[in-house]
């Protein structure tokens, strides 16, 4: 199945061993989109990585930004302004929405359901919009940087974002009365791909595919990274596990990203966006793991310094990539058509994946 | 963060248990215990099973081409204690081979196939080492340090 598939999200190819219908082995086969992207990091400096980590989950290119930057900020002692703590938050909380608005989009299309992912994409386009404001980019930003954001956003951008989250709760609403509230999606995901909670934390699973299954870790709580201890929001869990789980998860999360965001700019103090650190960055050599709370999961960086502009190694943690490891087992004994709903809930992005 | 990394007294007990196979090396979120490969085993199933420790999720596997020798990284976390700790271990370039941690963590699979692919590092024990991102068919293990990959074509 695949790559060339409609459902596959991206080129990923599963090989099927069918018992009639029946799935007894579904193995992914991954790498059609690798790029060498941990190779080619060291033979760039680090701020020419920046670009690259928009390129892993393109939809969540804020995100990669984040973790990228903290990783190395971590590294190197370096502190962030306030104000630009509280725009990185409002970004990836946004990016969050987007994401998830993507995800909600492909398991309608992916079900069948046309018009369902065409309205994701029309709100989607919304914050779209706010990025192109704030950082001229619509889907890989670098707009995250070390020691802060590239650049303050205009004022427009602020009321433009509250005029968002004000029309948000009835865009919500209108995908729950489309989606949630229709029947041939409630007999298509509830009771099919479930996988228990010890089962999931033992195949690596992170994020909402993780806490669909009952298991309260996201990262935000947990391990606090940039300001998020100053939020107050809440973690969706799941109790079955199956599909229909990974998909309401994901839609309360998109709730509370849009909680998280008000907070935020409600918050937001005036000040500068970025710290003085040199042009090019030396580390001390050592190394240094980080992780942050991607829509897909936990994305980690590994980067280790020799000391020189450039990094010795870069490692990313892929959630996607670890996720996809779930596969086989939550697949057994599923019909044909749950594969494709569960690689839906699975949620892969390739870019991530394949790296 | 760093307070919740694994306290210094819980690595020196580990370190008196494993002792000599194992050293501390490196401070505060660099802190990591480093393990002979002989007794990696061991010292990740007491981390999972043990009470004090219980490191129920492989956050992270990777490896590193220090030219000399290999690197193989575990970071690992627990759920119910709230710590992470990280483990290291080494092998020679002659003997790129460490034990798979699979049996441990199934969350090792992919990850351990993606460090035999890139780097060339076998993982005694793992149920289906094969290449992952890479064509089957290619030579090389492009993330060594050895292999660069020239605008005229690739040199091993």
């Amino acid at each position: 199945m695949g790559p060339q598939h409609p459902s596959t999200h991206g080129v990923l190819q599963v090989v099927l061993e069918l018992d009639g219908e029946r799935v007894v082995k579904a193995i992914p086969q991954m790498g059609y989109l690798h790029r060498g992207i941990e190779k080619l990091a060291e033979s760039r400096t680090y701020t020419q990585f920046i670009p690259y980590t928009d390129r892993l989950d393109y939809v969540s290119s804020m995100g990669n930004n984040l973790g990228y930057c903290q990783t190395i900020e971590k590294l190197m002692a370096i502190s962030v302004p306030e104000r630009a703590e509280y725009l990185r938050v409002i970004m990836t909380e946004l990016n969050r929405i987007a994401s998830h608005l993507i995800f909600m989009s492909s398991v309608a299309i992916d079900l069948g359901a046309t018009t369902g992912m065409m309205f994701g994409f029309r709100d989607r386009e919304r914050i779209l919009d706010l990025f192109d404001m704030a950082c001229g980019a619509r889907l890989t930003y670098s707009y995250i940087r070390f020691g802060g954001v590239r650049e303050d956003v205009p004022a427009e951008f602020i009321e433009a974002t509250r005029q968002f989250l004000a029309d948000f709760p009835a865009m919500l609403t209108e995908h729950h009365t489309l989606l949630s509230g229709n029947e041939i999606l409630h007999h298509r995901l509830k009771g099919s791909g479930i996988i228990s909670g010890q089962r999931a934390v033992e195949t690596g699973l992170t994020g909402p595919t993780l806490r669909a299954s009952g298991v309260d870790y996201d990262i935000r709580k947990i391990e606090p990274y940039g300001i998020y201890d100053r939020f107050s929001f809440c973690v969706p869990l799941g109790t079955v596990g199956d599909n229909w789980d990974r998909y309401m998860v994901r839609m309360e999360e998109m709730q509370q990203s849009a909680d998280i965001i008000a907070q935020a700019l409600d918050q937001l103090p005036p000040g500068p966006v970025m710290t003085k650190i040199p042009k090019v960055l030396k580390p001390l050599p050592g190394d240094v793991y980080h992780r942050i709370e991607n829509p897909r999961g936990e994305l980690g960086y590994y980067v280790v310094s020799d000391g020189s502009t450039k990094p010795y190694r870069i490692h990313v943690r892929r959630p996607s990539f670890i996720n996809l490891q779930a596969l086989n087992e939550i697949c057994q004994g599923s019909l044909i058509a749950d594969v494709v709903a569960i690689l839906a809930t699975l949620d892969p992005l390739m870019g991530e994946v394949d790296c | 963060m760093s307070k919740q990394m694994i306290s210094s007294e819980l690595f020196l007990r580990l370190q008196a248990q494993f002792s000599p196979g194992v050293t501390i090396i490196g401070e505060h979120f660099q802190q990591a215990l480093l393990v002979e490969s002989e007794e990696l085993i061991e010292l990740l199933t007491v981390l999972k099973t043990d009470p004090n420790y219980q490191f129920n999720l492989l956050s992270n596997l990777t490896a590193v081409d220090y030219v000399e020798y290999f690197e193989v990284v575990y970071h690992l976390y627990s759920l119910p204690l709230k710590q992470s700790a990280t483990i290291k271990t080494r092998c020679t370039n002659d003997h790129a081979s460490v034990p798979s941690v699979t049996a441990i963590w199934p969350s090792a699979d992919f990850q351990e196939r993606e460090v035999y692919d890139l780097l060339g590092i076998r993982f005694t024990g793992h149920p289906n080492l094969l290449r992952i991102l890479m064509p089957d068919d290619f030579p090389e293990h492009p993330l060594r340090k050895a292999y660069q990959f020239t605008p005229d074509g690739e040199k091993g």
